[in-house]
């Protein structure tokens, strides 16, 4: 990929001067942070993601019904003060289902992002670090990797190997770290150097050390912004397996199960469709809206 | 350029042959056999069915008699597609898949090109919030939810247009939207935030001072710039197009490759499943090249060493 | 990667077809017809789906064809005769009997066919199939040769057959597409090819015309078809339609005369938008959860057995959760048998209370209680219906016996077999769909010593010994009793816990004439008229 120089040198990057990152960066992040407030819709967006989180993760602790519960007299129940979102085809209350798919599409999506982000800030940080021979070696296995048709293993591991939530979460995650990889190799190269990185070389610091102190927290801007633009990219992954039928096993759930259960009902019961799918779409737009304004707050030229 | 474009085809051998030894060694360890039915077969008759289909020999000569398969081109005999080879499945397969999604990318390129100047054009007018905003939904919604509601709408309540099948035009237009609409959204996105930023540079201002007229400084000199990430998104559009159309093809009922890979998996076609993970593989790294080689005839700063 | 270009030249020219004539067809009468999933091949000897066999019950014919409530009729044979002793059978073939070719359909034809089925190179799924005739199992074992196989072309039309032993549900059998003829010259020819369109030949109703796998199977009216004068239609198109909600809704939209399924919660909906399209029809089948009784907890506890089959409301089953006409069963036998008394569990005729009230009292004698709770999981194939009906016995158990703490596990179909066959479960959902119309096919299904099927691991010896008796009792009346005995036996055992017996849906549009229900859906389309 020729364009990755291109973006490696990009200029305006959290560049901190001497010995003393910390401080210098806290100057930056601040400016960030203001930037960030300032931005209404990524602020909006922030305050509605809370809410749906504490919902989803609290609220099921006040609702008087079991995820798997059913109600023989209620199935596909139009939503009734008894039950806010209807029920299922089963006679199990949506509002609870909603919450905790809720609860494990996020979860899927953080945790998946986060596997992504462990493996390719190592990765990326290391390779660029290094550079020369291990550098090349290290990027002609993320170059090999990019051409794996990698929907097509993911699904084979879920059809061969059951619908294990684990499996999930490391599918994804593996799937992701590339470009995260990248991204952090692209930085390291341009970091390392820096006046700051080189005396700390000098003054005899390990490498691994090097790359965890001082390059690695110098990359978290992008990475920042490229995390909260895979959450929403995960979410909707978990979601297309759950449509093939690959998702999350019964009685737990997640929005992409519900939605492709709804979508199914659509003449029937709307409202097994419009619930889990407002949650979903909600979410990733707010999760668009915050990466988006992260991204303009740490580069500030006005988009 | 042509001994860049051979050294990276002589590459992608390496990457080539891994996919075929990871995706053999996955599909042969799965739990799950081809000959798996409800009807149990009877142990004489499994065996005849082994036998037929080499499945007796060790798991390592199987998989040497099937590198000297794929190097000769042939993906061997469908499993469960007992009539068809491998090979006619995909290439039929993708006859159709190809005409989808080409179209798709095309309309996802053309439409998200245009919306996206027109939003940087118009930067936080109505036109520009509006175009986002509809880019943030296209986006937002899944295809599988998008496709049943084109399908009710357009194709059962309305009646214009076929709810599924394949052989005419009219077939091809609500796959090929319910695929295409993600793909606007992001192209449409990406080049508003490109276009943004060539718009400010020097040289365009140098154009428009020159009094060069607004239409020639757009076309011919921003969006050639403007472009480049577009382009070299595409990478990443193709294999996502190639994914989502697993499930357009699926609620569409199209004979594509997509769907051939789905029943493949499902039905421990291991020819079939192999076959369509290396075809796509194959096609990915040719795909990668000839965008970056694109790239490099967009962007004079590139230089293939 | 030299073969590329010519085989994409051929796939675009194909698609190009396509489009040309489904335009220019449509002053004929044609008909759309929903068809399940894509044939796994078309070749009669190979296949072994009910999607494949609906197709060449249109494009073969056997010696004994369906008719349009599935009753056997005479096909390429007008009449036959059976020995005295059940063993011989001479069937006599029509003098007008055709390949689509216009060649004569000989009793060498299917003198080729039953021993290409047999032989093991064929590796034919169906050849336990001729397992009755003389050698048949010896053959596929390879301890024969095919040509020792009992048939013989005794002259051109006539066609007889010796089997091992008396199977008084022989002739039923031949309905079934692994008996039918094959064109042994284009066989020879084309290899695995020959069931293509072009290179295809066969004696049906219908001739192949087209094939776009994973797209449609058209096939246009046979001149050379004895009865051709009777068929109606122009032409036949099959769609694989695995996704019941699309298929449903290219019904809606025109594009389909028939469905081959319906999906169960469009059910309600359809009944009150178009009822009169929607048809729902007893299948020959039982719908039941079989325990692994090789294993804890269900080894040797048929208390515990007695009490989860108790448990569960088969009413609120059929009636809220598949909601498509099924019937509760109590039995494993499916009612439609003819001469067959069918059999009941005792409790069949108690009240859902009566039954949750012994269920309890058995659980607690089992030894389960608070202290002690059932821990059991529910294993399943991935499918909308089953993974409902498994939530909801999970819910029953669970209310009912109070102390079960049930767990759902679903995998996809394949695992799922190997999984059953190899025991790993406790109890496992499953369903059971008659080969021919006699008891037999259920009751042989949970025999311990064929080898094959009874995925609860049951084994009984006087089940066994009753069902080898069955097969070879000449008198139909003794026979019956016979098998209903057996059927007692097994319901005191309850290795199983039948649930519904099978009905199947589908859509028929108005102007579709000619369709009438059966038991085993068969539904050949020379009988079936398109009046638009």
């Amino acid at each position: 990929m020729l364009q990755q120089d291109a973006s490696a040198a990009h200029p305006n990057q959290p560049i901190p001067g001497g010995g003393a990152p910390v401080v210098k960066g806290r100057s930056l992040w601040a400016d960030a942070w203001r930037r960030l407030f300032r931005n209404r819709a990524a602020v909006a967006s922030m305050v509605i993601l809370g809410l749906i989180v504490l919902v989803c993760v609290a609220g099921p602790w006040f609702v008087p019904y079991e995820v798997d519960e059913i109600f023989w007299d209620a199935f596909t129940a139009p939503p009734s003060e008894a039950h806010w979102f209807g029920t299922d085809a089963n006679g199990r209350d949506l509002f609870i289902r909603v919450l905790y798919g809720g609860r494990i599409s996020l979860m899927v999506g953080l945790v998946a992002t986060l596997v992504s982000l462990v493996i390719g800030v190592t990765y990326g940080a290391t390779a660029g670090y290094f550079g020369g021979r291990i550098d090349d070696v290290m990027m002609r296995v993320v170059d090999m990797l990019y051409s794996l048709p990698f929907m097509f293993f993911v699904i084979l591991l879920m059809v061969f190997f059951g619908r294990n939530i684990v499996l999930i979460f490391v599918a994804i995650g593996a799937v992701e770290w590339l470009d995260m990889a990248r991204i952090v190799r692209g930085q390291t190269l341009s970091l390392k150097r820096k006046e700051f990185i080189e005396a700390a070389h000098a003054g005899g610091v390990s490498a691994f050390n090097i790359i965890r102190r001082h390059i690695i927290p110098n990359t978290l801007g992008p990475v920042v912004v490229y995390m909260t633009l895979t959450v929403p990219k995960v979410i909707l992954l978990e979601s297309f397996l759950s449509f093939l039928g690959l998702g999350v096993q019964e009685p737990m759930t997640s929005w992409g199960v519900l939605i492709s259960d709804g979508a199914t009902n659509l003449e029937v019961a709307s409202w097994m469709l419009i619930f889990p799918a407002v949650f979903l779409a909600l979410t990733l737009f707010c999760l668009n809206f915050i990466g988006d304004g992260i991204r303009d707050a740490l580069d500030p030229r006005d988009r | 350029m042509l001994s860049y474009a051979i050294r990276r085809l002589l590459g992608a051998i390496p990457t080539l042959f891994l996919i075929i030894t990871i995706a053999f060694f996955m599909v042969r360890l799965a739990p799950g056999g081809p000959f798996d039915s409800e009807r149990r077969l009877p142990a004489e008759i499994e065996a005849n069915l082994r036998a037929k289909y080499n499945l007796d020999d060790p798991l390592v000569v199987q998989y040497l008699h099937y590198l000297g398969d794929v190097v000769r081109g042939d993906f061997g005999p469908s499993f469960k597609y007992k009539d068809f080879s491998v090979n006619d499945l995909i290439w039929q397969g993708f006859a159709i898949s190809a005409q989808i999604g080409g179209l798709a990318i095309a309309g996802a390129l053309i439409l998200g090109l245009a919306f996206g100047t027109l939003a940087a054009l118009r930067q936080n007018s109505a036109a520009d919030y509006g175009v986002m905003a509809a880019a943030m939904t296209g986006i937002t919604i899944p295809n599988f939810v998008m496709a049943p509601l084109l399908t009710l709408v357009l194709g059962i309540y309305l009646g214009l247009l076929p709810v599924g099948g394949w052989g005419q035009v009219r077939h091809m237009v609500l796959p090929v939207v319910a695929l295409g609409l993600p793909q606007i959204a992001y192209v449409s996105r990406m080049t508003r935030a490109s276009m943004i930023e060539v718009l400010r540079s020097n040289y365009i201002r140098t154009a428009r001072a020159k009094g060069l007229p607004e239409r020639i400084t757009i076309l011919r000199h921003a969006m050639r710039a403007a472009i480049l990430p577009v382009v070299s998104y595409l990478g990443p559009a193709a294999a996502g197009i190639i994914t989502g159309s697993v499930v357009i093809e699926q609620i569409f009922g199209i004979p594509g490759v997509g769907r051939h890979f789905v029943q493949g998996a499902l039905n421990r076609d291991y020819t079939l499943v192999l076959g369509v993970v290396v075809f796509y593989g194959a096609l990915i790294i040719l795909f990668n090249l000839i965008v970056d080689l694109l790239y490099g005839m967009l962007d004079p700063r590139v230089r293939y060493d | 990667m030299i073969q590329i270009r010519p085989l994409f030249a051929r796939a675009t020219l194909a698609a190009a077809l396509v489009v040309g004539t489904v335009s220019a067809a449509e002053a004929e009468t044609i008909f759309h017809r929903g068809n399940g999933s894509e044939p796994e091949t078309l070749d009669p000897g190979l296949s072994t789906g009910v999607p494949e066999h609906h197709i060449q019950m249109d494009v073969f014919e056997g010696l004994v064809a369906p008719g349009p409530d599935s009753e056997p009729i005479p096909g390429v044979a007008e009449s036959w005769e059976i020995g005295d002793d059940g063993l011989t059978y001479v069937f006599h073939l029509r003098e007008n009997a055709k390949w689509s070719d216009g060649s004569p359909v000989t009793a060498e034809d299917f003198v080729y066919a039953w021993r290409r089925l047999v032989n093991p190179e064929t590796a034919a799924d169906y050849a336990y199939f001729l397992w009755p005739v003389r050698n048949g199992k010896a053959i596929s074992e390879g301890n024969a040769e095919p040509e020792e196989l009992g048939v013989e072309a005794r002259d051109e039309k006539t066609f007889v057959v010796t089997l091992e032993a008396p199977a008084p549900y022989f002739i039923d059998m031949l309905t079934h597409h692994s008996t039918y003829p094959v064109p042994k010259a284009v066989v020879e020819e084309f290899g695995n090819e020959w069931t293509r369109p072009g290179n295809i030949v066969s004696n049906g109703a219908f001739r192949i015309t087209e094939w776009v796998p994973q797209s449609h199977i058209k096939a246009v009216r046979n001149e050379h078809f004895h009865a051709a004068d009777e068929v109606k239609l122009d032409a036949v198109v099959y769609y694989p339609t695995e996704d019941r909600e699309a298929e449903l809704r290219r019904f809606r939209a025109g594009e389909l005369d028939y469905t081959y399924d319906v999906p169960a919660q469009q059910i309600p909906w359809i009944q009150q938008n178009m009822p009169d399209q929607f048809r729902n029809t007893p299948y020959l089948g039982t719908y039941f959860y079989a325990f692994n009784v090789t294993a804890e907890p269900f080894k040797d506890n048929p208390a515990l057995r007695k009490a989860l089959a108790l448990a569960i409301d088969r009413d609120i089953l059929t009636e809220k959760v598949t909601q498509g006409g099924e019937i509760p069963a109590y039995g494993w036998v499916p009612p439609g048998m003819e001469g067959y008394q069918q059999q009941q569990l005792e409790w069949a005729s108690w009240t859902q209370e009566q039954r949750n009230e012994e269920a309890k009292k058995l659980f607690a004698e089992a030894g389960y209680g608070p202290d002690n709770p059932l821990t059991v999981e529910i294993l399943y194939n991935t499918d909308d219906n089953h993974r409902k009906i498994a939530i909801a016995v999970a819910g029953m158990w669970k209310q009912v016996l109070g102390d079960v703490n049930a767990t759902l596990r679903n995998e996809e179909w394949k695992v799922y077999l190997e999984t059953r066959d190899q025991l790993q479960f406790q109890v496992v959902r499953a369903g059971w769909i008659g080969d021919y119309r006699d008891p037999y096919t259920f009751l042989s299904y949970l025999r311990s010593d064929i080898g094959e099927q009874n995925p609860s691991g049951y084994k009984n010896a006087d089940y066994d010994r009753l069902n080898d008796e069955s097969t070879v009792e000449t008198d139909a009346e003794k026979r019956m009793a016979i098998m209903a005995e057996a059927e007692r036996i097994l319901l005191a055992d309850l290795p199983i816990m039948p649930i519904y017996f099978y009905s199947q849906q589908h859509m028929v549009a108005d102007h579709v004439k000619g369709w009438e229900p059966n038991i085993m859906d068969y539904h050949p389309s020379r009988f079936i008229t398109v009046e638009r």
